[in-house]
């Protein structure tokens, strides 16, 4: 069965490139570029995964992480961290908000597959 | 006049360079030979009296004789050893080595200095390093560009299958990100240029605003003139003022510098230079009585007494100001106390306490680590800038006078008030086990 990934990325070439990997490896890809919106996305598209960038517009990742793992309807879902900053602090932080996977940009696009296949049992 | 013990010495250099006998000085002072011959060699104090009478036969000025070029060496030796106390210098030989070996001595102290300037342009490059907006804005266009690129390079390397639309937009992708990397990365490169030298060239209109007050020394002299004029009159010579200064080039930077100079000179015709000096004497300095003389708010009075240069008869005083969050704006420094260039201050400067305890005067003796631990009076105060209002926080600013405790001003009370041990930023305070340190010093203790 499809899985679906949805991506919170503002940055539309990041965005496109992901979307391109997914779609090509056989994912169901929807994108999001908004923070302040982002958790009602989730809501909307009830992905299998999130891929989710820190630093978005109106509202940061780490917030919208939060959010997302003090509703019982998000509260499980896999998330995929995404960061310009890969410094130890913020890993940390991302760990103590209950991140699943944390990657530094730039990425590779093979680990960000493996890493997301991981994630979803596949 | 505190005579040093070398004063002797600096006699018998002065006579000597002049040709003059030692018999002919001791005649002329109306001494024994044998008795000057003792004072040059430092076996005898020398009154003030015979100390003028020898200066002038000498042609020189008695300061000099008593104290000599040694006395700004001993207080920079001084400064030194405080720096560096592990060092164990032989302080109570200091005399002795500035005057057998001054080369060496001015070494010292020259290399103290310039260790003291390195320490600030380090401040400086890690404040700017840590803070800037620009600098984290910078590199996240630099991350987010390479990101975006590498990606797409490896998709359309990595040997799957991509039609010849999404390869054109891939392309296409890949040249907007390397236009934005390459401008991104020209920044950086002026960023860090500018970083690097001595001069730090201002970032952003508050960089620029503190540069152009700072090239003024924060005084006025053309709008002191004008005090008497109409609004006309002071809003040309404002605008002269901004339009000749190669400082203020961004339009923020220029209204900013607008609204403080349009300040200053309210500031300046409620309390005119003339009438400031003669009531200061009067008031000896008192910014409460100051205050009370002019009928002016407290902030007025210690921004006044700080831009008053000590050429106009001021004590050279800084002065900063910060909001309710503690951002420092206003910024005049005052030889021997360290205010960050950049970024947060330390929390125990008085005028962060006053923040907490609105409309309350508070005057507190405070001392800064290292170079010559000085001591400095603060006066602050904390306002509100807005009108009240229902169910709104109101707006704060604090201001902070910063002048070397006088002994002669303050009085007894004052100077014997044991002094609240401070720092500058985090990062350049050695200070060990402070309670409230933000980040680890990039200094080591001492």
């Amino acid at each position: 069965m499809t899985k679906q990934v949805l991506v919170i990325e503002d940055e539309p070439n990041i965005a496109e490139a992901i979307s391109f990997i997914l779609s090509r490896d056989g994912w169901n890809v929807s994108t999001h570029a908004s923070g302040t919106t982002a958790v009602q996305a989730v809501r909307d598209v009830q992905p299998d995964v999130l891929i989710l960038d820190v630093m978005l517009p109106g509202k940061s990742g780490y917030d919208i992480l939060q959010d997302l793992r003090s509703s019982d309807d998000t509260r499980a879902l896999p998330v995929l961290m995404l960061t310009a900053r890969g410094q130890k602090t913020d890993r940390e932080l991302a760990e103590r908000l209950g991140v699943s996977r944390f990657m530094t940009k730039p990425f590779s696009n093979t680990e960000m597959l493996s890493n997301l296949r991981e994630l979803v049992g596949g | 006049m505190p005579h040093s013990r070398l004063t002797g010495s600096r006699i018998r250099e002065r006579r000597l360079v002049l040709g003059l006998k030692q018999a002919a000085l001791a005649k002329e002072v109306g001494i024994s030979a044998a008795y000057l011959n003792l004072i040059e060699h430092n076996r005898r104090r020398v009154g003030d009296a015979l100390l003028d009478a020898i200066s002038k036969v000498l042609r020189t000025d008695p300061a000099v004789l008593a104290e000599g070029a040694e006395a700004a060496l001993l207080g920079a030796l001084s400064e030194a050893d405080k720096r560096l106390p592990q060092a164990q210098a032989e302080l109570d030989r200091s005399e002795d080595f500035a005057g057998r070996f001054p080369g060496w001595a001015s070494l010292v102290t020259a290399q103290n200095q310039r260790i003291q300037e390195l320490e600030q342009m380090v401040e400086a490059l890690s404040d700017r390093l840590t803070h800037d907006p620009e600098l984290a804005a910078s590199l996240h266009e630099v991350i987010s560009a390479v990101t975006a690129i590498r990606s797409t390079a490896a998709i359309l390397s990595g040997g799957g299958e991509v039609d010849q639309e999404w390869q054109d937009r891939f392309l296409r992708n890949m040249r907007d990100e390397g236009m934005r990397l390459s401008g991104a990365a020209q920044g950086l490169v002026e960023f860090l240029d500018a970083g690097a030298s001595a001069e730090v060239v201002p970032i952003g209109p508050a960089e620029e605003l503190a540069t152009f007050l700072e090239a003024h020394d924060h005084f006025f002299p053309v709008l002191e003139e004008v005090t008497g004029s109409d609004a006309g009159v002071h809003d040309r010579a404002i605008g002269r003022l901004i339009a000749d200064s190669d400082a203020l080039t961004s339009r923020e930077a220029q209204d900013m510098a607008r609204q403080f100079l349009s300040q200053y000179m309210s500031e300046a015709v409620a309390m005119p230079l003339q009438d400031f000096q003669t009531a200061r004497e009067t008031y000896r300095w008192g910014p409460m009585a100051l205050a009370h003389a002019f009928d002016q708010p407290l902030p007025t009075v210690l921004r006044r007494i700080a831009f008053v240069p000590p050429s106009e008869g001021g004590i050279g005083a800084g002065v900063i100001s910060c909001d309710g969050a503690g951002a420092l704006g206003l910024r005049k420094s005052v030889p021997g106390f360290t205010l960050p260039r950049f970024g947060a201050a330390c929390p125990y400067w008085p005028v962060f306490q006053a923040l907490a305890q609105p409309d309350r005067p508070m005057q507190t003796v405070v001392r800064q680590p290292g170079g010559a631990r000085r001591r400095y009076v603060c006066q602050a105060i904390c306002v509100r800038r807005d009108a009240p209002s229902f169910n709104h926080p109101p707006a704060l600013e604090a201001v902070m006078l910063i002048r070397e405790l006088d002994d002669a001003l303050d009085g007894e009370a004052l100077a014997h008030t044991p002094p609240v041990e401070v720092g500058s930023a985090c990062r350049v305070c050695p200070r060990p086990d402070c309670a409230a340190r933000r980040e680890a010093t990039i200094l080591s203790a001492g």
